[in-house]
């Protein structure tokens, strides 16, 4: 394990990436770009996929078999009742207390329900589970969220799969800001290699994305691209990013040389 | 009488047809075996009938298109029953972003504007300002095409038809066994895998479209093909389990949602029928003719049954009796696939 290691509920990760597993062209190219991301967690949804008889089972002894730890999710829930269900059934599934927590609010954006996520928070915590919640960029919320018992946050960069990237980059800085010792995740909207490494310079300690790679041309070679980005924006946060500033800084000094400023004919 | 090599092909779904056609029309003693009642009433008949080769490139590979563009011809020619007035895809405006992608990613289209839609469908005269159009690809009427496919077998002396009998590749009486069992194969194949589909079929006299019609979604595109007679076959969901037979109610939102954003008077049409299915696939999505000793299995096909169906089992039938190679259809080096 490297010195930089991400700890995630006791959990040491060397990538900090974590990759979906929704809406690939095929199982065989998602496990190819799971490989290619270095991702060391893959999130999958069981809402939809369960069936009434978890009739799921095939695919997800494939996600079992990508040799990842899973963080199962509630995506396309819509109440804590069903959140909390989701949870209850992926634990089972998976055998792990971590749950990826979503109550979506809006079927359009689908925003998180800040409400009914605190609340099925503090019910899983309850339970045993390790919630990752998919949640805005509001402090508040966020304050309720760790009083909840969730000791690590994940804000959206824009709403899930619009690929805008990071949508408030001032209110995400005053989040990180706010709580400098929480692990905090980028968690949807990203869709550019670029958008993940502002979001890991800013600081924050992972990203997680889904649309970006499963509907790229190449899932593969952008699973790769992303995974560079997270590593450089990581890097460029541990190496203290110079300051901008409006005026030029000529790297060499330019103080008694002829002619400085005029164009060469 | 034919003394041809006796040749039995399991499962009379689309695969299993077409390949008791390409062995009948080689001469050999062919006998279908069938465990239901009657032909194609496993995935066969619940299928689009979209034979859009082009506008799968978006999200297959090009052994896709290739298969699919050999099999228009069969489909256009051999046995007659498919029509070339190309494939409409459309998206809601807020949803144009999607239409970019899918005219990145595919070739043999055109770019219509709100009049040209007009003009090839003046029943969504004004609903739509974009669209992308495919005018070499064609569609069928499954069901049509199945009892084609099987009163075309019935006129070959040499092929025996048996319903509601149990098959297994076990026996060895036969000279080759082509496995076409789809998800039944499942206990040979083990890494095939069911992807659920639900579709449902709309009637109502008030909107005429004569080709399909895709909607795109980021979430989920929905296809409206439609069957005449003011029937339109609206589908398909496609789910990571194989659960058959249980329709779920937000299946059926999102394809009626979906109908109804194409045109509005989809509301007050009747819904005829719903349906859910189980197609067998590889977990690269791609169709195999797997070799077993005497045994070939044609398996895989995913949602591209009529699609790929008539050019898989010419390769079928091509290797069983000429000895002929398919690197891209067989496992043997995954690399070699992408070029038919």
């Amino acid at each position: 394990m490297t010195k930089d290691a991400l700890t995630l509920y006791g959990v040491a990760l060397s990538s900090r990436l974590l990759a979906g597993t929704a809406q690939y062209p095929s199982p065989a190219i998602l496990a190819d770009a799971v490989r290619a991301s270095g991702s060391e967690v893959a999130t999958v949804s069981l809402r939809r996929e369960s069936g009434a008889a978890r009739a799921g089972e095939t695919f997800w002894a494939l996600i079992r078999g990508l040799g990842v730890k899973v963080l199962p999710n509630t995506a396309g829930c819509r109440t804590v009742k069903e959140a909390v269900t989701t949870a209850q059934m992926a634990r089972e599934i998976f055998g792990t207390p971590w749950i990826k927590l979503e109550v979506i609010g809006e079927d359009d954006t689908l925003q998180p329900d800040v409400f009914g996520l605190v609340e099925a928070a503090s019910i899983l915590t309850r339970d045993g589970f390790q919630v990752f919640p998919y949640t805005t960029e509001d402090l508040v919320v966020a304050e309720k969220l760790l009083g909840a018992g969730c000791e690590v946050l994940m804000p959206w960069g824009a709403p899930i799969g619009s690929g805008r990237g990071l949508n408030n980059p001032y209110a995400l800085r005053a989040l990180r800001a706010h709580f400098p010792e929480i692990p905090l995740i980028i968690d949807a909207g990203l869709g550019a290699p670029s958008h993940a490494a502002a979001a890991m310079e800013m600081g924050y300690d992972a990203v997680l994305l889904n649309t970006a790679i499963a509907r790229a041309g190449d899932p593969v070679g952008m699973a790769r691209a992303f995974s560079l980005a997270v590593e450089a924006g990581r890097l460029a946060f541990l190496s203290d990013p110079m300051q901008p500033r409006d005026m030029a800084a000529p790297s060499t000094p330019v103080m008694g040389r002829a002619f400085t400023g005029v164009a060469r004919a | 009488m034919s003394d041809g090599p006796r040749v039995r092909v399991l499962g009379a779904g689309v695969a299993g047809l077409a390949a008791a056609f390409e062995f009948a029309r080689a001469d050999c003693r062919v006998e279908l075996i069938e465990r239901r009642e009657a032909a194609g009433l496993g995935c066969s008949h619940l299928a689009g009938g979209m034979l859009a080769p082009w506008c799968e490139a978006e999200s297959s590979e090009q052994i896709i298109v290739d298969l699919g563009v050999e099999s228009i011809e069969f489909w256009t020619h051999v046995v007659p029953v498919a029509e070339r007035r190309g494939t409409l895809v459309l998206a809601a405006a807020r949803d144009r972003p999607e239409l970019a992608r899918y005219a990145r990613r595919t070739l043999e289209r055109e770019s219509l504007d709100g009049a040209a839609i007009a003009a090839l469908e003046p029943d969504l005269s004004g609903r739509f300002e974009q669209a992308l159009f495919y005018p070499r690809e064609a569609h069928l009427d499954p069901r049509a095409a199945m009892a084609a496919l099987l009163s075309r077998l019935k006129g070959f002396a040499n092929v025996a038809l048996r319903f509601g009998v149990e098959a297994s590749p076990a026996s060895d009486d036969a000279d080759w066994t082509i496995d076409c069992r789809g998800l039944d194969s499942r206990d040979r194949l083990q890494d095939l895998r069911g992807v659920k589909g639900e579709m449902l079929i709309l009637a109502t006299p008030e909107v005429n479209l004569s080709r399909p019609v895709w909607l795109l979604h980021p979430r989920q595109p929905v296809y409206i093909v439609p069957r005449g007679g003011g029937r339109f076959m609206v589908g398909a969901t496609m789910i990571e389990n194989d659960e058959p037979g249980r329709i779920t109610a937000r299946a059926m939102l999102e394809l009626l949602g979906a109908a109804y954003t194409v045109h509005p008077a989809f509301a007050e049409a009747e819904i005829v029928e719903t349906g859910c299915g189980v197609r067998p696939a590889f977990p690269d999505n791609l169709p195999r003719l797997r070799r077993e000793g005497r045994v070939i299995h044609v398996n895989g096909l995913f949602r591209h049954g009529f699609l790929i169906a008539p050019a898989l089992a010419r390769r079928a039938a091509r290797m069983a009796l000429d000895g002929a190679h398919f690197p891209e259809v067989t496992d043997a080096d995954p690399r070699q696939r992408q070029s038919a």
